[in-house]
């Protein structure tokens, strides 16, 4: 485990170093934008329909049991911008994106792609795992706030058409304006901005080990998915921690 | 060619006692050997002998437990050295990039170190795809190649380098006899047109006989004989005996 964590955190900082070629790298950033918006809005979508639907229904019955319906676009605006759309995003993307990069770069090291990207002096951080790297962090957060937004329409359509909390669009709409700040969303943004990389640098690293035939391959794609999840809610429960703590 | 070192000589190759192992099965024992600039060096020995290990270790995909790689004088494993010198090495399964096309996979290495302009590429690309006989293939991917075009794709990738140095992991395998002779011309012609240094790892013997300036029998990790094609078949060393003279001697009754 250590090994792992000490690998990764020297893939960290060899993609840092690698940035100041991403403009050489922008084709392989917009096919991999590109790739992830693609393979991930359509399920994004849908996911946070139904996540901002099922928090109104929990805590909306609750809150207007005791008189405090008023409160529900609140509760929902905040739970989905700090909490909700980064974490489950992220680990959609971690399951849907994450998974698909093991895959790839991990048969890449398998068939020797690796080993003839190095022959020819081209080094695979600046080539595979960069350009990734940079396109999940710029997606993920795009994604998150396409996620807050939809969150928040399907919370206020359960909240109007269920007949036990019944409350309307604008008042719901009143209670979110009154109480989701922007810091909210901010800590959203940055949240989700730091699974980014740690599901980049998780998987391309996961990638990059992988050795045996399709059971290496297979192996290493569930490792890649675990493990980023596992680090995203232990991430999460820190990064929320110091956040709190700016705020 | 605006690459490391823009000339068109071989370099020096010397392994010296070289040691490797995975986990407890040392798979190197102490491999020495000198391969003269220009020469085309064929490293021969039965499956699972180490020879593909060691040419790993030429090129630096492989870390030594002990021992040292030099060319020219300069250890493989010291730092900006692949920028110095041009290498190539042609891998028994081709390794052709399956996300790109044929052009794209020939010409990567000009393309990612932005050594040539794209017009350029093509057309050094077309020139090289021409030389193994794939005229016309630009647009195919890996996948719609049987496994003789891979190895002349990864043939016209090496070329593209323009090296001073081509590796060949079993260059022949997988190939029929026709297309072995002329992977095996191309190696002797290579080697005429730009005096590079090649090592060849095969257990093919006709195509070490056919192309080899000098031989290394290999077996269980050690070397067991080095000589030129004459002095091997001339060789009275039983493990060098043995692979020689191995044929099929099948009962058919």
């Amino acid at each position: 485990m250590f090994q792992n964590i000490g690998e990764m955190v020297l893939l960290l900082w060899r993609t840092i170093q690698s940035l100041p070629l991403i403009w050489r790298q922008r084709a392989k950033v917009f096919d991999q934008l590109f790739e992830i918006g693609n393979a991930s809005l359509l399920m994004a979508c849908i996911l946070s329909v139904f996540i901002g639907g099922v928090i109104a229904l929990q805590t909306g019955v609750l809150l207007v049991d005791r008189g405090l319906g008023s409160f529900l676009g609140g509760v929902v605006g905040v739970a989905i911008a700090q909490e909700l759309a980064p974490v489950m995003m992220s680990i959609l993307i971690a399951g849907r994106i994450g998974s698909a990069m093991a895959a790839e770069i991990g048969s890449m090291r398998v068939y020797q792609e690796i080993d003839a990207l190095r022959t020819m002096n081209i080094n695979p951080v600046h080539y595979l795992v960069m350009p990734r790297v940079v396109a999940i962090a710029l997606t993920l957060p795009m994604l998150v706030i396409f996620a807050i937004l939809v969150g928040w329409f399907g919370g206020a359509m359960v909240a109007a058409y269920n007949k036990h909390i019944a409350i309307s669009f604008q008042a719901f709409f009143n209670s979110l304006r009154d109480t989701v700040e922007f810091h909210d969303v901010r800590n959203g943004l940055v949240k989700s901005f730091i699974f980014a990389i740690i599901i980049g640098l998780v998987c391309c690293h996961q990638g990059l080990v992988t050795i045996g035939g399709p059971r290496g391959i297979g192996r290493s794609v569930t490792k890649a998915v675990v493990n980023s999840i596992v680090l995203i809610l232990i991430a999460n429960y820190f990064l929320t921690r110091v956040l709190i703590n700016i705020d | 060619m605006n690459g490391p070192a823009s000339n068109h000589s071989g370099v020096r190759v010397q392994v010296r006692g070289l040691r490797k192992s995975f986990g407890d099965q040392p798979v190197l024992r102490g491999v020495s050997l000198e391969v003269e600039p220009g020469e085309t060096f064929v490293i021969m020995g039965p499956s699972g002998s180490g020879k593909s290990v060691l040419l790993k270790h030429i090129i630096g995909l492989e870390t030594p437990d002990e021992g040292d790689i030099l060319i020219e004088g300069e250890s493989v494993q010291s730092r900006g050295f692949m920028d110095k010198y041009r290498m190539a090495m042609v891998f028994q399964s081709g390794a052709l990039l399956n996300s790109l096309n044929v052009a794209e996979n020939v010409g990567l290495y000009l393309t990612e170190h932005r050594l040539k302009s794209p017009e350029e590429i093509r057309r050094i690309v077309a020139e090289k795809l021409e030389i193994v006989g794939l005229t016309g293939s630009e647009d195919k991917m890996p996948s719609e190649l049987s496994g003789g075009m891979k190895k002349r794709v990864a043939i016209a990738r090496a070329l593209v380098v323009e090296p001073q140095l081509i590796l060949y992991d079993e260059p022949t395998s997988e190939l029929d006899p026709l297309m072995a002779v002329t992977i095996a011309e191309e190696i002797v012609n290579l080697k005429a047109r730009i005096h590079v240094t090649s090592i060849v790892v095969s257990h093919d013997r006709d195509l070490a006989f056919g192309v080899a300036d000098r031989i290394a029998m290999i077996a269980d990790g050690e070397i067991i004989f080095v000589g030129k094609p004459a002095e091997v078949r001339a060789c009275t060393e039983p493990g060098v005996r043995k692979f020689l003279a191995a044929e099929f001697k099948l009962n058919k009754t």
